[in-house]
């Protein structure tokens, strides 16, 4: 025979019984496995659901109310259906601003010294370690009280001021940047530093120079995930006594301020029916301010990514 | 049957066409085993002066039996892990411009030596050093010693290449800023690093481009050129080789032969014929369980000339070692 070895006529048999591939089922398909898989698609559509649901209700509810006069005018209780959040957006604005110089410091520079410098067998260093963990599930309420103390310490008799806010909302976020920020330093390869302290340069240079540069895009996402997150807080600024029926723009840190989601929370208790369309249309601007900073943040990683 | 299996070993490693043509290698080095086939008995001639191995960028090489005037030293060196002894008791010489390798199997603290002569061990956490290593008959480890300095001194370059995320003309000018270094035109010293690393031609056209675009082998000789940058007198390799291919190992050989002429080289090398085609000195290290804790420890075994060790090695577990017994 000239034929292969393989094709001897037994030998093909015992082939073709184990390559019947078209038997028309699936163990994939099985029903505990459909059950499962559907299980994972209502969980996702759950939660998808909802939140569409809740955007879209809320975008038709302030669909009137989608015109200049919503960001250029001043609360006005008088003509309810004219009433703007001109004081409440660029509080708001202010607010983020004094929060970011504020955490963004303090956040990087504590997480370096725990990445980079401090000895992880040192008990105390162990603690910090531990609460940082436990403060950034602490509810911001805490933190608003926690900031009108501080308030009260610097000698400040108003505390609802944009630094009492940023105070409060610098605390809340704090531990999700210097999280954020140490796992993005951890995640430089340690190789890198090795070749700069290998070539003379001190622990100092090698973290300045190489670690930090490189830990840039992840160091932006937390922070600015953290600010979207301080945004929209309101629970501390009402309890800094912040002032809800501002008519000027805040000119400085020191400023009597509002913010925008405390004017969303004022407007939604008013019995006049345009409150509530403006409200609605305010949580809408407050989304979109939401999402620019999340673009800006997708922005940065992207420019600053580095592969190794 | 030690002298078999290296002439053997010589063969079959030049047999692979991985040499570059242009890369200089002389082509009676190639034929590695051409100088040791015209001896007529392998351990008659080691004890002559004229070694065979560890001479292949210059089959007229001359190395004397004794480190004549040595840049390094390690006295009595142990190195602690916590309580764990991962090196005892290792004596070493590094001569002035030659090639020391130290070679032996994974686990035997090799490795664990090489960081400590320039005083990377400081780097991991619970890392102690016991004896002696002298630069120039200064302890490095003495009180008062900055460990920047030791650096500056003694570069080191890595097992894995780790170009900085910077151009190639930064990652080479970054040492010499950091350390301050006196530079009149930087232009001029980047070029003159890479050209010491044989990497200038190509990439002249492309400094201002990333290091990461380059090749591993380019890599590779991007960190050697930024290691000689700031001039160091010692530069340490901690397998310099291991992730490269062929033809980059054989461009790096090539390269260590030309920079020994300027530096005192110290090489890790799993490669048996790496170290006996460079290294004018050969170390042997092999790691001894703990009677009762069972934790090897790591031990000098035996520090000769590459020719010596390579083909009548003193020890036998040496030549257990180098003629694939054990390891």
């Amino acid at each position: 025979m000239s034929a292969p070895v393989l094709t001897s006529p037994k030998r093909a048999g015992e082939l073709a019984r184990d390559t019947v591939l078209a038997t028309g089922r699936s163990r994939d398909k099985t029903p505990g496995s459909l059950i499962f898989l559907g299980a994972l698609w209502f969980s996702l559509f759950f939660g998808v659901i909802v939140l569409v649901f809740l955007i879209v209700t809320t975008a038709l509810d302030g669909a009137g109310r989608f015109d200049s006069a919503l960001l250029t005018n001043y609360f006005s209780r008088i003509r309810p259906d004219e009433t703007g959040f001109r004081a409440g957006i660029l509080g708001s604005l202010w607010l983020m601003l004094g929060t970011a110089t504020l955490a963004v410091p303090i956040g990087i520079a504590s997480a370096l010294y725990l990445e980079e410098f401090a000895d992880r067998h040192r008990w105390y260093n162990r603690l910090i370690e531990l609460n940082l963990q436990n403060l950034a599930a602490v509810p911001s309420v805490v933190y608003g009280l926690l900031a009108v103390a501080a308030m009260s310490l610097l000698g400040f008799n108003q505390t609802g001021i944009v630094l009492g806010g940023a105070i409060a909302l610098a605390l809340l976020i704090l531990p999700v940047i210097i999280i954020t920020t140490r796992e993005a330093v951890r995640a430089v390869p340690s190789e890198i530093r090795f070749g700069s302290l290998a070539l003379g340069a001190t622990v100092w240079q090698t973290t300045w120079r190489q670690t930090l540069p490189a830990a840039i895009p992840g160091i932006a996402t937390g922070t600015i995930l953290g600010l979207s997150r301080a945004i929209g807080e309101a629970a501390p600024l009402l309890l800094l006594g912040v002032a809800i029926g501002v008519r000027f723009d805040p000119n400085g840190f020191l400023s009597s301020f509002t913010a925008l989601p405390m004017q969303i929370y004022n407007m939604t208790s008013q019995p006049q029916e345009e409150f509530q369309t403006a409200a609605a249309a305010a949580i809408i601007v407050l989304l979109v301010m939401i999402l620019g900073m999340n673009a800006i943040a997708i922005v940065i990683r992207n420019k600053f990514q580095k592969t190794w | 049957m030690t002298s078999n299996f290296v002439s053997s070993n010589h063969v079959s490693d030049t047999d692979v066409p991985t040499s570059p043509p242009s890369s200089g290698r002389p082509a009676s080095v190639r034929i590695g085993s051409v100088p040791m086939s015209s001896m007529p008995d392998i351990n008659v001639t080691t004890d002559q002066d004229k070694p065979e191995l560890g001479t292949l960028g210059d089959p007229e090489r001359v190395v004397p039996d004794l480190p004549p005037d040595p840049v390094m030293e390690a006295l009595n060196l142990n190195v602690l892990y916590g309580d764990f002894l991962a090196v005892s008791g290792v004596n070493l010489s590094f001569g002035k411009n030659e090639i020391t390798a130290l070679i032996g199997p994974s686990g035997c603290g090799k490795s664990t030596v090489l960081r400590c002569l320039n005083r990377m061990n400081d780097l991991v956490p619970g890392a102690r050093v016991q004896g002696e290593v002298t630069y120039h008959g200064q302890n490095i480890y003495a009180k008062g010693v900055d460990p920047i300095a030791v650096r500056t001194n003694i570069g080191m370059v890595f097992q894995k290449p780790n170009p900085f995320p910077k151009s190639i003309y930064d990652n080479i000018a970054y040492g010499p800023r950091v350390t301050g270094m006196k530079v009149d035109n930087m232009d001029e010293l980047v070029e003159e690093a890479l050209r010491g690393a044989a990497l200038w031609d190509e990439v002249k056209d492309k400094l201002k481009q990333s290091a990461y675009g380059l090749s591993g082998g380019q890599q590779q000789r991007l960190c050697i050129a930024r290691t000689i940058a700031t001039k160091p007198d010692v530069i340490l390799m901690d397998e310099p080789c291991s992730a490269l291919d062929p033809i980059a190992t054989a461009r790096v050989e090539d390269l260590m032969l030309e920079l020994r002429t300027d530096y005192t080289i110290i090489i890790v090398t799993h490669n048996m014929q790496q170290a006996a085609r460079v290294s004018d000195r050969t170390a042997f290290f092999t790691a001894r369980p703990d009677e009762t804790t069972g934790n090897r420890t790591g031990l000098l075994v035996e520090y000769n000339l590459t020719s010596k060790l390579f083909t009548n090695p003193n020890d036998q577990r040496t030549e257990d070692y180098i003629s694939g017994r054990f390891g």
